[in-house]
Parts: structure tokens; C-alpha cells; sequence
């Protein structure tokens, strides 16, 4: 209870510092935030885009080591914890691409011109939509389990390829690409200032915690439904 | 009086190239039982040349782009190897060999055996779709040859590697024709980019070391995908 407290307050807060703290070309007050090259105020984007992407990969990177330990022990619990957490990084991963797009639309031009980022995130979908069909193609649990987990580890080690690899190849318009005059963009490099650096990493662990939180719902509820199918949730070790 | 088996021989022995025997046996059993049947040839070729004959309706004597050629012939080649080597595993589970395979073989001779399997098929499949195209497509001309084999042979190795260990997922699922190609398309997309760009070059007749950075993605993305799959076969492999 307290948790989801501090957790709702704390995202309010973000929420409305990112959306209502002035950006202006030359900061003089504390709560100034300062003026990006070529993004202005679509800057504001970076405080609910990249957190949910950074989710999205926590999310699966949380699926696929609860996915390893199912195979290991084959508990039912973990295999459990393991398509929670696909879900909620589906839905992520889901909402950055429309936070993206809409972002795409004012500083490209279009919603969708398959930039290299815009590919890579298409086919994350692709991947954790391909994963839940598989999850509904076969009927024994132990068997679903094991197949899910086998398919998120192997889609997980081709995803670098695409999240980390290509778009710094291939010349992308997206922030931090291959030929960006700003390098490897306002982020990574930690060009941004104090304040925006500290609402920034605010947000992100707002957002990580915000996951974390729907997670542990998801997995309780699921605990309920084992218990109703009666199904023990630990047989191995 | 020895009517009874001796069971040792089939345990899995520690000689130093068992395993690289059993493997060449598992390669050996499919090549035997492939041309007895001859039911992935067969249906192979006759995919090759309908998807082919579709295309040319398309264009209808159109002068196409280079780089609607070189998509289209890695559409015909994944479609094809998608209708193709689904048959690997799912043939040992209709046949109801599978137990009698996992009993004789170690599931890493079972997996490369198929992968080398999958590799030689596809390799034809891709010189037939290759001959067919340069006769029948007028606007096709390879200007590199040196880029356009290597993007064949390591495409071509790429493709198996991923729709081997799929295949072997798709064989214990219930929807099994449809399945296939919805699981492969994403884990093969970084591929499919990669080969279609370096068809590209060599259809512009770029210099080999302008396509490096493709060939070294698609090096790199076969032997990540073959380890994983050849650690995680056991779990798919054994029921």
C-alpha cells in the first residue's frame, strides 16, 4: 500500500515537472530547463520515451532470467513470473513506440518512415507477439513453459542486433545514431544539464519502480490461479 | 543365445569422434530418408516455380529496380525454406520416430545433424531460385560475384541456423504450418536486412570490402544463434 504510494506520488511529481518546467535558451533559475539543438520543446519526450524503452528492456531481460531458471528447476512459479513480465514489457514497449511516433510526426514529419529505431522496435512487438502465440500453441504447462523460454532466450540474443547494433550502423534520424552531429546523443554522452539529468533519472526510476509495482500484482494475481488450478508452485528445487 | 541386445553398444561411448559420428549418421538418415520420399524436393521446386511464374505476372515485362529485385528474391528464398524445413522435426513426429532417435543419439548430434541437413537444402533451394532468376529476370545482373556468393552461402548458413532450433520448437506445438512463419520472421529479420542490403551491392557492383559490415553481422548473428540453439536443445529435444 505504502509502495504504490510513494511510487504514484513520485510519478505525479515527474509527470508534472516534465511537462510544466519552462525550456529556455539561456538557464538562469534553478528549475530552467535548457534548450536542445534541433529538439526544443519536443525534448520533453526524452522524460517518458526513454524510460519506458529502458523498462521495456528490463522487462524482457527480468522475462528471459526467469525464463533460464524455469528450465533449470521447472517450478511453475518462476514460469509464472517469467510471461508476467513479457506482458508488461509488451505494453511498454507498446506505449514507446506510440510516445515515439508521435514524436516522430512533429520532428520528422511522418508517424512511421522505418528509421532503423522505428525497425527495431517493430520487431521487438514482432518478437513478444510471436512469443504469446506460442504460449497459446500448446496445451501441455510444462511443455508451454519450456518451449516460451527457449523462444525468449534465442529472440533475446538476436535482439542486440537490432536494439544496439544496427542503428548505430545503418544513418538514423533518431537521437545518438550513426552521424548525429551531437554524438552518440544528449543522454549517453551526459551532455544535458544538472537539473534535466536529475528529472530525467528521476523518471527513470519512477518508471522502473512503476514496473516493479505492476509486476509483483501480476504475479500475485497468477499465484491465486495456480492455487485454483491446483498446481503447486514449486516441485523442483 | 544371444537373443537379448547388448545394450552397451548403444550407450553413448567417450570415444574422441562418437559424436562427430553420430552426427554424420543423423545427416546420413535424412539424406536416405529425403530421397526415398523425396517429399521436401518435390514440394520444394514446385513452390520455386509457382512463386516465380507469380512474379514475372507481376511485373508483366516492367523494368523492375535493383532493390525491389534483391527483396524479392530473399522473400521467394525465405518463404520457400519457411514451407520447407518446418518438415525436419515435425517428419520424426508424425512418423513417431522421435523416441527411438533421442534413445540413439545425443541431442547435439541430433541438432547439427539437422542443421546440416537444413544448410545443404537450403543452399540448393537458393541456386535454383538464383538460376531461375537470372534467366527469367532480364533487369537481374550480378556485377560482384565475389559479394553476391558469399551473401548466398552465408545467408543461406544464417537462415538454417534459425529455422532449425525453431522447427524443432514448432514440432511439439499444435499449430504447426501457421506458427512457423510467425516465429521465424522476427528472430530472422536482423538476417533478411543484412542479405538483402549485400544483394544489393553486388547487383551495383560494389567492391567486396564495401559489404564487410553486413558479412560480419551475418558471421556473427549464425554463430550466436547456433550456440544458443545447440545449449538449448536439450530443453526443446528431450520430452
Amino acid at each position: 500500500m505504502t509502495w504504490k504510494g510513494i511510487v504514484a506520488l513520485w510519478l505525479t511529481l515527474v509527470i508534472i515537472a516534465a511537462l510544466a518546467l519552462p525550456i529556455v535558451s539561456s538557464p538562469q533559475h534553478w528549475y530552467d530547463l535548457p534548450n536542445i539543438r534541433g529538439l526544443e520543446q519536443r525534448a520533453r519526450i526524452m522524460f517518458f520515451h526513454v524510460p519506458m524503452a529502458w523498462v521495456t528492456v528490463i522487462a524482457f531481460l527480468v522475462s528471459m532470467i526467469y525464463g533460464i531458471r524455469y528450465l533449470a528447476r521447472k517450478n511453475a512459479i518462476d514460469d509464472v513470473r517469467s510471461v508476467s513480465s513479457a506482458g508488461l514489457g509488451f505494453l511498454f514497449c507498446f506505449l514507446a513506440t506510440v510516445t515515439g511516433s508521435v514524436w516522430a510526426k512533429f520532428n520528422w514529419g511522418s508517424f512511421w518512415n522505418w528509421d532503423p529505431r522505428e525497425t527495431s522496435i517493430f520487431l521487438l512487438l514482432l518478437i513478444y507477439a510471436a512469443y504469446f502465440v506460442l504460449r497459446t500453441a500448446v496445451e501441455n504447462d510444462e511443455k508451454r513453459g519450456t518451449l516460451a523460454a527457449v523462444y525468449s532466450i534465442i529472440a533475446f540474443v538476436t535482439v542486440p542486433f537490432f536494439i544496439f547494433i544496427m542503428p548505430r550502423v545503418v544513418p538514423s534520424l533518431h537521437p545518438g545514431s550513426k552521424g548525429d552531429p551531437e554524438g552518440s546523443g544528449p543522454i549517453m554522452q551526459m551532455r544535458i544539464d544538472p537539473n534535466m539529468a536529475v528529472l530525467f533519472f528521476a523518471s527513470l526510476i519512477g518508471f522502473t519502480a512503476l514496473f516493479f509495482w505492476m509486476w509483483s500484482v501480476r504475479v500475485r494475481a497468477e499465484k491465486v490461479n495456480l492455487r485454483r488450478l491446483n498446481i503447486p508452485e514449486r516441485t523442483g528445487g | 543365445m544371444t537373443l537379448i541386445p547388448n545394450f552397451d553398444t548403444l550407450e553413448v561411448s567417450e570415444e574422441p569422434f562418437s559424436a562427430l559420428r553420430s552426427t554424420a549418421a543423423v545427416l546420413k538418415k535424412d539424406f536416405a530418408s529425403e530421397l526415398r520420399t523425396r517429399y521436401a524436393v518435390n514440394a520444394l521446386i514446385m513452390f520455386v516455380v509457382t512463386t516465380m511464374s507469380i512474379i514475372l505476372f507481376a511485373f508483366g515485362g516492367e523494368s523492375v529496380s535493383s532493390e525491389v529485385l534483391a527483396g524479392l528474391l530473399w522473400i521467394v528464398i525465405f518463404f520457400a525454406a519457411m514451407s520447407g524445413l518446418s518438415r525436419t522435426f515435425v517428419s520424426e513426429e508424425e512418423r513417431g520416430t522421435t523416441m527411438t532417435l533421442q534413445l540413439l543419439a545425443r541431442p547435439g548430434s541430433v541438432y547439427f545433424g539437422k542443421l546440416g541437413f537444413n544448410v545443404v537444402l537450403i543452399l540448393s533451394l537458393s541456386l535454383l531460385i538464383v538460376v531461375l532468376y537470372l534467366i527469367f529476370i532480364s533487369n537481374f545482373v550480378i556485377r560482384s560475384y565475389d559479394i553476391f556468393v558469399a551473401t548466398i552461402v552465408l545467408g543461406s548458413v544464417g537462415l538454417a541456423s534459425a529455422s532449425t532450433v525453431i522447427a524443432a520448437i514448432i514440432a511439439k506445438a499444435n499449430t504447426r504450418g501457421t506458427l512457423y512463419p510467425v516465429l521465424s520472421f522476427p528472430i530472422l529479420l536482423p538476417l533478411l536486412l543484412a542479405v538483402i542490403h549485400a544483394t544489393k551491392l553486388s547487383m551495383e557492383g560494389m567492391p567486396f570490402a564495401e559489404a564487410m559490415s553486413d558479412f560480419q553481422l551475418l558471421l556473427s548473428y549464425s554463430v550466436v544463434v547456433i550456440t544458443a540453439s545447440y545449449l538449448l536443445f536439450d530443453f526443446i529435444w528431450k520430452d
